[in-house]
């Protein structure tokens, strides 16, 4: 794809090249703000330059230089020590060992288990993704002020309590790796089920979320996790469109449209889970993918092999127990063997705060015309927190049961 | 990179044995001979119990005296550890391999002046 104007070049070259000039500046200032002031430098004066001079043949190399040599500047007037001032190297040499290993050291440091789990989010946005400060508090549903504090506090953690920049040893790699996969996943789940609020307002943090699994699954090829885990974000997101109607509410599984489903990212998504699972490491991010591909190759919703994805749901509590994971076992086994079956599963399960719990329990039970319980159940879930276009759903499911017209009790006004 | 490692452990585990537990204490001196090996331990001492502490407060240029730790929490700080080494990476390390991270919490603090 060839740019047409500077105003896109520039736009791409942004896309592509922010995460790798921030790291990259990190690693040979050690300053996180510099880094990010040279950067955003660079690119302003891409937008002065290239409408005049053309756009350079290597956007990155161009932006590398010119942010390279701000930060020397800045460092000198600073006064900084011979020491602290380290060697820039040749631009030339080996960049793309350079440049690999470089926003790899950014993603481990972002996501290292000492700061605290908002914090990696941000910070992996912010220095990665290259979102703006205000652009991630919105997709936060936090003011910018609150937004900007956290990076900085987390910046400065970085710094006070020796966090190093770095790729972690082998020996913490296993560990760490899930820690960044961990961080990864939240991000896509928080982009793909708007918890509350309107979702048009949201950034696409699914989209950026599959472009740095995308990034880490170049710079860690072998690693069956990270391809089963862009594998499970494919495979999801290219179900996406025709979850929800064009009045935005939630449409059910075997009314959607799956023609409209995006076919390209579905094709990836199995050459990428078959090849993870070619290596024989089968970890939670490869059953999920699996599972998300039952869904995928049906052709239709009667077609899909629920008893199998009964089956990849307990392999999965096997691995990573959880009781949303026996939440969505339930659902399948619901499908597959009877509401009764499931309704079993999910009276051991304690989820307090998470809507579906009572939904799906209403659910099946309206199944089984169980009408009186399936309501009270209807009404529990409403009074806990979720997104407009699911208490829609549930509200006019409690309707349809009880004949009665119902405001939601607790119904934000967005 | 200077740390203060705090050890905070719920002090009525030693109800049953107020003295120092023989196995605790050789696995403590097994961590003290590796540290000190590794040149990465400065000092460290246990502490008496909160039984033995005093708090004092100045307020208004009262001198407030009272028997007892500063905060009542469940752990209770029982020791601490000045160390110095590369980083955070292997301050928690260093952490990890002490008797108290399994009996309690160990907090890894750097100090303010390195």
């Amino acid at each position: 794809m060839v740019p047409v104007t500077a105003e896109e070049a520039i736009a791409a070259a942004f896309r592509a090249e922010w995460g790798r000039l921030v790291a990259t500046l990190i690693g040979v200032t050690g300053d996180w703000e510099l880094a990010e002031e040279c950067a955003q430098d660079a690119f302003a004066k891409a937008v002065q330059r290239w409408p005049e001079e053309g756009v350079p043949r290597k956007p990155g190399a161009w932006l590398t230089t010119v942010a390279r040599n701000r930060a020397t500047d800045v460092l000198r007037r600073r006064g900084t020590e011979a020491a602290k001032l380290r060697q820039l190297p040749v631009p030339d040499a080996d960049p793309d060992e350079d440049i690999a290993d470089d926003r790899l050291r950014l993603m481990f440091t972002c996501c290292h288990p000492a700061l605290p789990m908002d914090a990696r989010i941000a910070l992996t946005l912010r220095t990665l993704a290259g979102l703006t400060t205000a652009e991630i508090a919105r997709a936060f549903l936090v003011s910018e002020q609150t937004m900007a504090k956290r990076l900085v506090r987390a910046k400065n953690k970085i710094r006070n309590a020796g966090i190093p920049y770095r790729v972690p040893p082998a020996h913490q790699l296993p560990e760490r790796t899930s820690g960044l996969l961990a961080v990864l996943y939240l991000l896509f789940n928080e982009g793909y089920a708007a918890t509350s609020g309107p979702a048009a307002l949201r950034v696409d943090l699914s989209g950026e979320a599959i472009r740095l699994t995308r990034a880490l699954a170049e710079l860690m090829p072998d690693e069956p996790e990270v391809l089963g885990l862009l594998a499970l974000m494919l495979l999801h997101n290219a179900r996406n469109i025709g979850r929800t109607d064009e009045a935005g509410d939630l449409v059910l599984l075997p009314d959607q449209d799956r023609s409209r489903w995006d076919r390209a990212q579905i094709e990836e998504g199995f050459t990428l889970l078959t090849s993870a699972l070619r290596r024989g490491n089968v970890g939670q991010y490869q059953i999920q993918a699996a599972i998300a591909g039952c869904h995928a190759r049906a052709e239709s919703a009667q077609d899909t092999d629920w008893p199998q994805i009964a089956r990849l749901y307990a392999h999965l509590a096997t691995i990573s127990p959880s009781p949303i994971v026996e939440l969505n076992r339930a659902v399948a086994v619901a499908i597959a063997e009877g509401p009764a079956a499931g309704l079993s599963i999910l009276d051991n399960i304690d989820l307090p705060v998470y809507h579906l719990l009572p939904a799906t329990r209403a659910d099946l039970l309206r199944r089984l015309g169980r009408a009186e319980e399936a309501a009270e159940c209807y009404r529990a879930a409403l009074a806990l927190p979720m997104s407009e276009a699911e208490r829609r759903f549930l509200t006019n499911r409690l309707t349809e049961l009880t004949g009665e017209n119902h405001v939601p009790a607790g119904n934000r006004r967005t | 990179m200077k740390y203060l490692l705090i050890h905070a452990v719920d002090e009525t585990l030693f109800d049953d044995a107020p003295d120092v537990d023989e196995g605790a204490a050789k696995r403590l001196a097994a961590w003290i001979e590796e540290m000190v090996g590794r040149g990465v331990l400065v000092r460290g001492d246990r502490l008496r119990p909160t039984t033995d502490a005093t708090t004092v407060r100045v307020t208004g240029g009262d001198v407030l005296v009272v028997d007892g730790p500063f905060a009542e929490t469940k752990e209770q700080i029982t020791g601490y550890d000045l160390i110095e080494c590369a980083d955070l990476d292997e301050a928690i390390e260093i952490a990890s391999k002490h008797p108290t991270a399994g009996m309690g919490t160990i907090e890894v603090r750097p100090l303010w002046f390195q």
